[in-house]
């Protein structure tokens, strides 16, 4: 009875679509033009600043390159969370969760380290064109992670509560698709900020 | 186990709550966890391919395309896979795509208007 209420709550509306999730891909366009105007921004300087530290004196890209393998593992365990939840196996969706979550957090240590390094070495939010439009673009991001972390947190504690079954599989994949948004962010990221040479003003 | 129930691989209650019957007769089937694991493989290989680019002097011509077309692969790779637009609905899609001519369309007005691409 109550599969058939929520059957026919989804096709009640006007697209025949859970509005919720048409909501979610909506907010993840909006989400696609803030990180443009982000990543446009830093390629825009990029190169433009006339005092170090410039992007070679201070990236270490196979430390980035670990972050990034463990972003993608994140998404991997999130997929296999809602996979196990849509199969009914609540107990293995759990154990995916907190995975992804203890990635995640991962992910947001190495990015915090990462920019304690750099302050170490005196590039800070006003040093120049590159560490203003790079922090802004990156903790932009680190945010965005650490918000998918409270809500993989959150899922979790219903989980435990015994709120979160195989009905609710729907919400885990709408937390799903926004923790994925903030992976292929990062492969831009990665990409055009880390690993795009930027050679420095002679 | 029904046949809906075979026909997908889900829990009923969750095929209901998942949205899988997407209106019109439309059946959503979602990758089993191998699939997924195959994606995220290729992924990794990827990553790796990526970072093994950066360092081969050899090839510094071909870095920056070479490195738009793996991010272009690995980005579509998760949009179609994990995030499910290759088997949910192509409203979804649209949607998505939208934004990102959006995004890509404001990117390029701001490099042409400062002139990023003749320097």
């Amino acid at each position: 009875m109550e599969i058939h209420a929520q059957e026919s709550e989804h096709l009640a509306t006007s697209t025949g679509l859970p509005n919720i999730k048409l909501a979610m891909w909506l907010f993840l366009a909006s989400d696609c033009m803030l990180f443009g105007a982000l990543i446009s921004t830093y390629v825009l300087y990029r190169g433009a600043s006339v005092v170090g530290p410039y992007p070679n004196d201070v990236f270490d890209i196979p430390y980035t390159s670990v972050s990034s393998f463990v972003l993608l593992a994140s998404s991997l365990t999130m997929v296999l969370a809602l996979a196990a939840l849509q199969r009914g196996d609540v107990g293995r969706s759990r154990v995916w969760l907190l995975a992804t979550a203890l990635l995640g957090m991962t992910f947001v240590g190495g990015q915090v380290y990462e920019f304690t390094t750099f302050a170490h070495e005196e590039l800070t939010l006003t040093t120049n064109l590159f560490s203003t439009s790079f922090y802004v673009l990156t903790g932009f991001h680190g945010t965005h992670v650490a918000i998918g972390i409270l809500m993989l947190l959150t899922l979790l504690m219903f989980s435990f509560s015994g709120r979160l079954g195989p009905e609710k599989a729907e919400t885990v994949e709408m937390v799903g698709l926004y923790w994925h948004f903030v992976d292929i962010v990062w492969i831009v990221i990665f990409t055009v900020i880390y690993l795009i040479p930027t050679g420095n003003p002679a | 186990m029904s046949e809906a129930e075979r026909s997908t691989g889900l829990a009923p209650q969750a095929e209901a709550a998942t949205g899988s019957h997407q209106g019109s007769g439309h059946v959503a089937r979602h990758p089993s966890p191998k699939e997924y694991v195959r994606i995220a493989i290729i992924l990794a290989i990827i990553t790796a391919a990526e970072v093994a680019i950066y360092y081969i002097e050899a090839i510094e011509g071909l870095l920056i395309p070479l490195l738009f077309l793996f991010a272009l692969v690995k980005f579509a790779l998760v949009v179609l896979w994990f995030m499910h637009l290759k088997f949910d609905s192509r409203t979804y899609a649209r949607f998505f795509m939208m934004g990102l001519a959006g995004a890509i369309t404001l990117f390029l007005i701001v490099l042409l208007t400062f002139r990023v691409f003749a320097r």
